[in-house]
């Protein structure tokens, strides 16, 4: 049995190849780039916007607000990187209607480039905002004593993150699998509908926990108010 | 192995495209298109917040017009009332005045109309009592009703008393020309006679006389001489007849008219 994407190999040369992992990511890619590009080509700057237009407005402007209410003071700074996080995984979800779909998110390697991206993102926005030493400082916060202890969180919430997406998606996937042997009718749809739920709150925490980090290596005191509560939440997920 | 790391590196590079792309092609576009339509709404906001205060000014300056006009309305509505009542005034006065002015032409007229009355009464009166009298007298004493007249006329010569007949003889004694005796009818010559004998009897000197016929004298015989005047008429009794016509007259005559004026 394939537990990922990964297994499915397209093509392949050397170390190089093309699994169901990147093949169904770049079709993720392309329903978003070219769903938004048809959207917003022709975009109406009267009172009332289209349907469509309205639509991409409502999911912008929402995820906006949530990054927002996460602490970040200036969410348009960090909308592009959170708000594709949250529609990629989101996005991958939502297309495990369709049959023969396998979500690239169900792979350890995406949810791992992503969490990767996320480990990254973090210093640089924290470095960006706070000055290289500002952000190095706060690893000594709030004692120097606590400085392996922080690496060592940074690092294992990064690896949380990425299992957690990855455990949530494949196991979702896996289930759905194992039941069509055994029920094939009603129960995987049920299951299916349940993925769904799955898959949109782990899109939702995973961003969420994204803006979080990236709040705590920001200045704002907001920020480390929303980092407390968060990780509450990270604990509980 | 879970993790291939050929595809993590690819999924990075995937997802830093997918960042790219759609800050190219989603965010960009609608965060512009948000922020031009808060600015034109916020536009549209400030130009019904100065066409507010624009209907606002014009409301004040024409709820200020308004009260002028009011004002003015109710200054002109005094004055007309109060011309009008000024012109009423003075219509009326003039009415009062016409009234007035036809009353007293009317009382004129019915006045002059009672006089004419009276005096054609007075004249037929005298007329019909004259010739009542004359049939009357000529009938019973078989004796005209001028030597009736003259013989009364010389009796009351002979009766007049001291006063009145020294006043008359001075008169005809001072007379420079001939004392006038006045009668409604010619006097025959034998009348004539009668009077100018009682008269030179009374004062016992031939007294010139001039006999003169004048229809005022109504049926009566008068002497004058130098303002003194004796008279025996019927006119006395007329007058007493005169006045009882005009008490009657005056009794029945129609009430005036009121003017009446309506508003």
């Amino acid at each position: 049995m394939r537990l990922s994407s990964d297994g499915l190999v397209f093509w392949q040369y050397g170390f190089l190849k093309l699994n169901g992992t990147i093949v169904y990511s770049w079709a993720i890619m392309a329903v978003l780039v070219l769903g938004s590009f048809l959207v917003t080509r022709k975009l109406s700057r009267r009172l009332q916007p289209k349907r469509w237009q309205s639509l991409l407005e409502i999911v912008v402007t929402s995820i906006q607000n949530q990054i927002e209410d996460v602490g970040l003071r200036n969410p348009k700074k960090y909308l592009p990187f959170l708000g594709t996080l949250f529609l990629f995984v989101a996005t991958a979800s939502l297309f495990t209607v369709i049959p023969g779909y396998e979500p690239p998110t169900g792979s350890l390697s995406t949810t791992a480039a992503l969490a990767l991206c996320v480990f990254v993102a973090v210093p640089l926005f924290g470095i960006e905002d706070r000055g290289f030493g500002g952000y190095l400082k706060s690893y000594l916060q709030p004692t120097v004593i606590m400085l392996p202890f922080n690496i060592i969180s940074e690092l294992s919430r990064t690896l949380a993150l990425a299992v957690r997406l990855f455990g949530n998606m494949m196991s979702g996937a896996m289930i759905i699998s194992i039941l069509l042997t055994i029920t094939p009718f009603v129960f995987p749809v049920v299951m299916t509908l349940l993925g769904l739920l799955t898959g949109m709150v782990q899109a939702y925490i995973f961003t969420i926990l994204a803006a979080v980090y990236i709040a705590a290596a920001t200045s704002s005191k907001k920020a480390k108010k929303g980092s407390k509560g968060t990780s509450a939440q990270t604990h509980a997920t | 192995m879970l993790i291939d790391w050929f595809t993590v590196c690819a999924q990075v590079i995937n997802f830093l495209v997918l960042v790219w792309l759609m800050k190219r092609f989603l965010y960009k576009p609608i965060l512009s298109a948000i922020e031009a339509r808060e600015k034109k709404i916020a536009a549209e906001i400030a130009s019904a917040h100065t066409q507010k205060a624009e209907a606002q000014t014009e409301h004040e300056e024409f709820e200020h017009k308004n009260q002028e006009f009011d004002l003015k309305r109710k200054a002109l509505m005094t004055k007309a009332t109060h011309d009008a009542k000024i012109e009423r005034e003075r219509l009326l006065g003039e009415a009062r005045k016409a009234a007035d002015d036809l009353a007293t032409k009317r009382q004129a007229m019915l006045q002059s109309n009672a006089a004419h009355i009276n005096k054609e009464l007075t004249r037929r009166t005298s007329q019909q009592v004259f010739a009542i009298s004359r049939k009357a007298l000529s009938e019973l004493a078989s004796t005209s009703l001028e030597q009736r007249m003259s013989e009364v006329f010389s009796k009351r010569l002979h009766e007049m008393d001291p006063k009145t007949k020294e006043a008359l003889g001075e008169g005809l004694k001072n007379a420079g020309s001939p004392s006038r005796v006045r009668s409604a009818f010619d006097l025959p010559d034998h009348e004539r006679a009668t009077i100018q004998n009682a008269l030179n009897e009374i004062y016992s000197t031939s007294v010139e006389l001039q006999f003169e016929t004048s229809a005022d004298v109504i049926s009566g015989i008068e002497l004058s001489a130098n303002g003194q005047k004796v008279s025996w008429s019927i006119d006395e009794y007329l007058k007493s007849l005169e006045s009882s016509v005009n008490d009657l007259l005056s009794a029945k005559a129609p009430p005036e008219p009121a003017l009446t004026v309506t508003k």
